[in-house]
């Protein structure tokens, strides 16, 4: 999916207008009054792994642009 | 012509299954929610095509799903469940004071009277309303709120409200029941709540006969005789004529008095059905022999129904949503295994059949009849 953001683009921004989009999806993937990530949820951007960075860390230039997805995922966990 | 439909919640999906009114030729549809835990389903009274699910898994919490066309399609509506106010603490397994956290739905109860009112029970226990067919939540916290909440305990499937009845006859009554404080009861439409666990008596707690404690598996009443109610405890079977007030067992001749589920006959009210299981540490049926067991007497003297029932090797458990009636004539009898079998009694349990076989666990099983 895509959205539109305010710069700079952050995780919060991005989560925000995602949940603005797909009210469904509230609680899904953070708290819904703390806005913690759940502990099972993962964030990627790049390639790269960004689910500890801080809520309010620009994202990088390419996902900002549209260029690369901002990927949330399910944690691979179990056995 | 009279048709059945049974609601089957598992452990990664829904399943809706369908037939006329002689149960023996079966429509399956589904999975619904694939990979998805779906703890409880369940239709209105009022409205049989409005459904409500509860969904969740681990990674991505909880959500409510809605049906208004008997579960064709779905909508996800509120899954905001907030504690009202400073949210407290009650114990945690060893004793500490734990903050209450909201883990997942358990049941949702549908209003007797009206399509858009439904009642959650929730884990950590509390219990919360929607007025308006789910999207939004309020909790009704005079029950948490009761003084004996800072002493409630999880049991080992954690500390779940799993129980809601609705009196049929005073819409401001309703009993529910959590794993492991016991049973409650309000008689004015959830703002104050009474402990009903008087009678009842669990070895291995501090105090056997405690107000609060008792880890409560499910309960059951005929809508006809609201004030009678039939408890499946952790052990032992119990029974009350005074709405709560006080209890009596009536475990008889059982196997094994541990179990989980427990209903009532949907056309007579003394006839009762429970799943005995070996013990709290060997979740199977005793001697690998799935059996259920009806009391025609209002518990005391019970009987085993086995007909059609696996009657070696079996080493499934029945947990304490999976179990339901329709209202057909004979009433039909269903249950639903952890092993993925869904089995049918037609004819009030006297014989058997396995509807489906190889489902994911089942969690819960729910019936509407339609006449």
């Amino acid at each position: 999916m895509a959205v539109t953001l305010e710069v700079p683009a952050t995780q919060r921004s991005v989560l925000d207008a995602i949940e603005s989009a797909y009210p469904m999806l509230r609680g899904t993937i953070r708290d819904q009054t703390t806005k913690r990530r759940r502990a099972f949820v993962r964030y990627f951007a790049c390639g790269q792994d960004v689910s500890l960075e801080s809520d309010d860390h620009p994202l990088p230039v390419a996902v900002a642009e549209g260029r690369e997805p901002f990927i949330i995922i399910g944690a691979i966990a179990g056995g | 012509m009279s048709k059945v439909r049974v609601l089957v919640g598992t452990r990664k999906g829904a399943f809706i299954l369908t037939s006329d009114g002689r149960r023996s030729q079966w429509g399956v549809d589904g999975p619904f929610f694939g990979g998805w835990e779906i703890y409880h389903m369940k239709g209105s009274p009022v409205d049989p095509s409005r459904l409500y699910a509860s969904q969740s898994t681990s990674w991505f919490g909880q959500l409510v799903q809605r049906s208004s066309d008997g579960g064709k399609t779905w909508e996800a509506v509120g899954n905001k469940f907030v504690y009202e106010g400073i949210s407290g603490t009650h114990q945690w397994y060893d004793g500490t004071a734990h903050p209450w956290e909201f883990k997942r739905v358990w049941h949702l109860e549908p209003s007797l009277t009206d399509p858009d009112i439904v009642f959650a029970g929730v884990e950590d226990a509390a219990l919360f309303r929607s007025l308006d067919g789910g999207m939004t939540w309020n909790e009704l916290a005079g029950l948490r709120r009761h003084g004996s909440g800072p002493r409630w305990q999880p049991g080992a499937g954690g500390m779940c409200l799993h129980t809601i009845l609705l009196d049929p006859a005073d819409e401001a009554r309703m009993f529910i029941a959590i794993s492991a404080a016991g049973a409650f009861r309000t008689d004015d439409g959830g703002a104050t709540w009474l402990p009903i666990n008087r009678g009842l008596r669990s070895e291995h707690i501090p105090d056997p006969e405690a107000e609060v404690g008792h880890c409560v598996h499910h309960i059951a009443m005929h809508p006809s005789r609201p004030k009678v109610l039939f408890m499946q405890k952790h052990w032992d079977i119990m029974r009350s004529d005074d709405a709560g007030d006080s209890w009596r067992e009536v475990s008889g001749n059982l196997p094994s008095d541990f179990g989980f589920p427990i209903e009532v006959h949907a056309h007579e009210p003394e006839t009762v059905y429970v799943v005995p299981i070996k013990s709290d540490s060997e979740h199977f049926p005793p001697d690998g022999r799935l059996r259920v067991y009806r009391s025609r007497t209002g518990g005391v003297e019970w009987e085993a129904l086995t007909a059609g029932l696996p009657q070696r090797d079996c080493y499934v458990n029945v947990l304490r949503d999976a179990m339901a009636v329709d209202s057909l004539d004979p009433c039909g009898v269903y249950f639903g295994t952890t092993g993925g079998q869904v089995y049918v009694s037609a004819d009030s349990g006297d014989s058997w059949a396995p509807i489906v076989r190889d489902l994911p666990a089942v969690l819960s099983i729910e019936v509407q009849t339609f006449q």
